[in-house]
């Protein structure tokens, strides 16, 4: 029998643990950016009590959405290119989780750009709902995944699976690492905190953000709902903090990595709380800074416990050999990757500031919606 | 059912779909660029509500493609694990690089473009349409370049070690000479989809307002868009057969089999050089014009080439010397690797491949790709002739039938085009290298692939039919009225709000 992994197990090269950090930085984009896309998407049939007033909400994150998509696709991207292994175990492992986040993101996509294109309330009401849930499920999806991945995906080798489609599982003899798992196993008790700490975390994230991006009544509604919405993400954010890095340590876990998680994930909570109380004080570019704060220290305490098991429960004695080093790709790849992004990774955070901090610095208010006749206000 | 039969399902039905949007996506971005460029320059109103009218419908149809090709990078990892484990090393670099190079360009400008009308000085704000317009460019580019490799696996090496493909050359992988070929091709059509788009709508509101007396204004601007899409649509329509040419005499060498399908060449043939075009199977016409397109050397029969596999492995080869195929160094594989298990494998029997594609449908998606795409340029030259000089004709079932099937023309012109080139590579996913029966996720059950799929089609069917409402609504709307681009103030709603 062929094996894919005859090379010696090597402790990772410095170009494995910068992608790793790349990939670390791509997901904290992603959920810095589409974290308040999540929430303020959530918010569009709460927030809102009117048309006008739930297409105000929606319009605070109009030019950005589909930008603040792509840190996710280019999250994907650079998982395939520089650890191939982890995306093709990870993501065949995980096939119904990611189905649901893609349709999820499928129907918010279409919410926003097609809601206000038919003036007829009951279309209107349809798609805010539909932006809700569509917003809903890849937050909750993203928070289990996470804590799944916190405590550790079960993974064994293809040849020592059932034989799934009748036929063999390791063609050519060639065994590959497989999620040995079930969907419904994914969601124990931590990891569904995990999943509703991302949506209750995301939900202040998009209330903050609505408070900041508008001015009048939305302005001080979102105040509120920030507020009783900040004390549920609090809570859950310290048990999880507490129970998973108490809890959970995967296979070859650095101990400086160790408190590196515990200091992120305890600031992430201090942030949390840091948020909460400026928007009391009614300062809302804290608040946001806060709860942007605590969602980039959270990834950084996940991606702390993922050096260098990726996330897989590869203990040694089960002899499934996932990681850092013989997941990623060639040096070669990763060389000219690094280059690659070395250059561009700048200038898309440079036009990135352009749009939010220059183009759209003003805030919104109820009368820069357009008025529909037809729609019953 | 085999597991990679679903997932080939899978496949076709969401990259079909997705396809529809991007080509229009591609030249839409463009020629809306053009149209503003050419206000920008010359102050003419009707340009500026031209790009207005075609913004909105472009808008419109690029959400779709946005929506369905997050589908498509998961889609690698979901459904094909073995496959993205084999080549990832190559084919991630590609996908990521679309990402952080294309996609971030092309939707950061966009959402400016749209919201920024009256935030950007004029220049500004047509420079940010240019910019998107350069992503979906620059996207299709490592797009393209992904697909060219799976065809023609140039700049790789196999390494036993780690059991899978590895980047040797990224300079090949670029200058891939399939990539060269197919990608100007795909441009080229992208230009076809959206000429055709634009001309036969502009069509359509031209002879609807020009019988109801509509303001001259209007009616002078549809007929620049007439005009503008149809030498669009005709130019590209040309280019394609040039490209199409290229890329045949190419397949030809790289992949000669999809070409032999591609002819119906089902038996074995006595003289190469008298080998007609057929235009069903075995009816022949012009002999000797196979000979004409792709040189004598290349025109091989299907049995022909099977006997080569059996005794030399799967590996190209240049027809006129013998000699195995430069850049295809994964395919000759060194002395313990994957291939030469594989081809071990099929020489002792206990792994059956049949190195031909289908052949019904490579021959009739071939024929049909030519023959509908002609038939789009034939409704721009249609076009041309009716509004030529100051004639419009009287809106009848005729002019209606014309605006309404042209669009759909290139959509599935372009369909075929790729169901010609993914089903003729079968049966491979990775041309000589990687069957695809091999490439799919060992843990993913067939069971699994079939409600995804069943859900994907569902939902895919109810936005199509959203979308079309929706672009039908937003046609018979018109032209948008004269509209002031000046700075809004404060209080005032905004020029676009979603």
């Amino acid at each position: 029998m062929m094996t894919l992994f005859d090379i010696p197990a090597t402790s990772p090269n410095w170009l494995q643990v910068l992608w790793l950090i790349l990939v670390a930085v791509l997901w904290i984009g992603f959920f810095f950016l589409e974290g308040f896309d999540f929430g303020v998407g959530m918010l569009v049939p709460f927030l809102g009590k009117n048309d006008r007033e739930r297409r105000l909400v929606m319009n605070t994150i109009g030019p950005h959405w589909d930008g603040n998509e792509v840190w996710l696709l280019t999250a994907g991207g650079a998982m395939f290119a520089a650890f191939p292994g982890w995306y093709a175990t990870l993501f065949s492992g995980l096939y119904l989780p990611l189905f649901l986040v893609l349709l999820g993101l499928i129907i918010r996509g279409i919410a926003i750009e097609y809601r206000s294109k038919q003036a007829d309330p009951a279309w209107r009401k349809v798609w805010d709902w539909l932006m809700a849930i569509g917003s809903f499920i890849p937050a909750l999806v993203f928070g289990v995944g996470f804590a799944n991945f916190l405590k550790g995906l079960p993974v064994s080798m293809s040849s020592d699976m059932a034989n799934l489609n009748g036929q063999a599982m390791s063609p050519f003899g060639i065994d590959v690492p497989v999620f040995s798992g079930t969907f419904w196993r994914l969601f124990m008790p931590f990891c569904l905190i995990g999943g509703l700490l991302l949506v209750s975390l995301f939900l202040t994230h998009g209330a903050f953000f609505v408070a900041l991006k508008t001015s009048g009544e939305m302005h001080s509604r979102a105040q509120r709902y920030g507020s009783v919405l900040g004390v549920v993400a609090i809570v859950l954010a310290l048990v999880f903090v507490i129970w998973g890095n108490t809890a959970y340590h995967l296979e070859g876990q650095l101990p400086a990595l160790r408190i590196v998680a515990w200091i992120t994930g305890i600031v992430s909570v201090l942030a949390l709380a840091f948020a909460w109380y400026m928007n009391s004080l009614h300062r809302d570019g804290w608040a946001f800074i806060g709860t942007a704060l605590a969602t980039v220290m959270l990834v950084v305490m996940f991606f702390a416990h993922f050096y260098p098991s990726l996330g897989f429960n590869n203990a040694s004695n089960t002899g499934v050999p996932i990681d850092l080093t013989t997941a990623s790709s060639s040096q070669n790849t990763l060389v000219i990757m690094s280059w690659v992004a070395l250059f561009m990774v700048p200038i898309v955070l440079a036009y990135t500031v352009w749009s939010y901090f220059f183009v759209f610095r003003r805030r919104l208010s109820v009368n820069n919606m357009p008025v529909d006749v037809d729609v019953a206000v | 059912m085999n597991p990679d039969t679903m997932a080939r399902w899978q496949f076709g039905i969401t990259t079909v779909y997705h396809f529809l949007f991007v080509p229009l996506t591609i030249g839409m971005s463009v020629l809306v660029a053009v149209l503003q460029s050419v206000w920008a320059k010359t102050g003419n109103e009707a340009y500026l509500r031209l790009t207005k009218f075609f913004g909105k419908l472009f808008l419109i149809n690029f959400a779709m493609g946005v929506v369905t090709g997050i589908v498509q990078e998961f889609q690698f990892g979901m459904n094909w694990s073995e496959y993205s484990r084999f080549v990832g090393d190559i084919f991630g670099a590609p996908l990521a690089l679309e990402a952080l190079i294309a996609f971030f360009l092309e939707s950061t400008f966009l959402g400016i473009w749209i919201f920024g009308w009256d935030r950007l000085s004029k220049g500004v704000h047509l420079a940010t349409i240019w910019l998107a317009a350069a992503g979906t460019f620059i996207s299709s580019i490592f797009i393209i370049a992904a697909n060219s490799w799976m065809q023609n696996p140039v700049g790789a090496v196999y390494d036993a070690d780690q059991g899978r493909a590895e980047l040797q050359d990224f300079g090949a992988v670029l200058t891939n000479s399939t990539f060269w070929t197919q990608w100007p091709h795909t441009i080229v059509a992208s230009f076809v989809t959206s000429g055709a788009f634009l001309a036969a709508i502009a069509f359509y509101m031209l002879v609807k307002k020009n019988k109801q007396g509509g303001h001259p204004d209007e009616v002078v601007a549809y007929k620049k868009g007439v005009k503008f899409g149809a030498w669009v649509l005709i130019i590209a329509g040309i280019g394609t057969v040039i490209t199409g040419d290229l890329l045949g005499k190419e397949m030809v060498t790289v992949q000669p089999t999809k070409m032999a399908a591609a002819e119906n060449l089902t038996q074995t043939i006595d003289d190469p050089a008298k080998v007609g075009f057929q235009i069903f199977p075995g009816v022949e016409v012009f002999p000797g014009f196979l000979n004409f397109l792709y040189g004598t050397e290349n025109i091989q029969s299907l049995p022909q080439l099977e006997d080569q596999f059996k005794a030399e492995g799967f590996m190209q080869f240049d027809r006129a010397t013998g000699e195995p195929m430069a850049g295809t160094t994964l395919q000759a594989a060194g002395t313990d690797g994957f291939k030469d298990t594989l081809d071990a494998a099929v020489k002792d029997g206990s792994v059956t491949i049949d190195t031909a594609p289908d052949v019904g449908v490579s021959f009739w998606s071939f024929r049909l790709m030519i023959a509908v795409g002609m038939l789009a340029v034939l409704g721009g030259i249609y076009l041309l002739i009716a509004t030529r000089g100051s004639h419009i004709p009287n809106p009848n079932p005729w002019t209606t039938c014309v605006a309404i099937v042209l669009p759909l023309l290139p959509l599935i012109a372009n369909s075929f085009g790729w169901i010609l080139t993914e089903m003729g590579r079968q049966p491979w996913i990775v041309n000589g290298v990687l069957p695809t029966a091999y490439a799919v996720s060992p843990s993913v059950t067939t069971g699994t692939v079939i409600f995804s799929t069943i859900v994907y089609t569902l939902v895919y069917a109810v936005l199509a039919v959203i979308e079309v409402k929706l672009l039908l609504k937003y046609i018979k709307l018109g032209l948008p009225q004269k509209v002031e681009t000046s700075t809004a103030d404060e209080g005032q709603p905004l020029s676009f709000a979603y």
